[in-house]
């Protein structure tokens, strides 16, 4: 088991999580390829922290716990914002969601 | 660290990934969605950080997962209609897993064992956050606040339309 394993996981994940937030029209979607892309960044720091020469520096725990509030704050906005533009236009596909003026 | 462990969490994980990010139905793709951190998780567990895997757990599943499952039900009468796949969006994920790939395997020191494992308890945690990471603890203190009161104001029905 070496770091390099941890690190393929890791980029496959964060792929899969570019091609939902690409090529998915479906705002929900979006946001969840953006959470996958978020996770598969805080596998890579805990793998860094745990194969790191200093394990008694837990930079790379502290470094996961804030992306993940960041991540969680992130979440929430998005939603509030995918319920407020579902309201609007009654819509949720973002191909129609063309016009910035209401 | 167990190599069948870690083959058997990377398959959950990255197929659950998989599913979520290619099903066509909401509800499906939320769910699988759910039990791929569940593997993330998993992952934290093998790799020594109990605690990040815990409160991924917690904020994840508990309250993310449940999130979009509520904003799925809110927003259901507009279902995916459009089956086309986005071929470009392939490509570009494509390039980007080959050049990550590439630096991975160019780097020399990434093929090492881990050192033996030091117990990193929640008590040093604790102190950590209180006594060297205070400002960022404070700094995510007022951005999960204003977060809460922006989600709050989105949401909010205009009275006066």
């Amino acid at each position: 088991m070496t770091l390099s394993a941890f690190l393929i996981v890791s980029s496959v994940l964060f792929c899969i999580g570019l091609l939902a937030a690409l090529s998915r029209r479906h705002a929900i979607f979006i946001l969840i390829g953006i959470e996958m892309m978020l996770a598969a960044a805080n596998i890579n720091f805990i793998a860094f922290w745990r194969f790191s020469p200093q394990p008694a520096q837990p930079i790379g725990v502290m470094v996961a716990i804030f992306a993940i509030a960041i991540a969680a704050a992130e979440a929430a906005v998005g939603l509030a914002i995918v319920i407020a533009v579902y309201r609007h236009f009654r819509t949720t596909n973002v191909d129609q969601l063309n016009q910035l003026k209401g | 660290m167990n190599i069948v462990a870690f083959a058997i969490i990377a398959i959950l994980t990255l197929s659950a990934a998989l599913a979520a990010a290619t099903l066509q139905k909401l509800m499906h793709a939320a769910l699988c969605f759910a039990v791929m951190f569940v593997g993330i998780s998993a992952f934290f567990f093998l790799l020594g950080a109990e605690f990040v895997g815990l409160v991924q757990i917690f904020v994840y599943i508990g309250a993310v997962a449940v999130l979009i499952v509520f904003t799925i039900l809110l927003t259901r009468h507009d279902q995916e209609k459009t089956r086309g796949f986005n071929w470009g969006g392939i490509a570009i994920a494509v390039a980007v897993f080959a050049g990550l790939l590439w630096a991975t395997s160019k780097t020399k020191s990434t093929a090492i064992a881990p050192p033996p494992l030091q117990e990193l308890t929640v008590q040093r945690i604790g102190e950590l956050l209180m006594t060297g990471y205070v400002w960022p603890l404070l700094c995510i203190g007022v951005l999960l606040t204003a977060a809460l009161i922006g989600a709050l104001i989105l949401v909010m029905e205009d009275k006066a339309q």
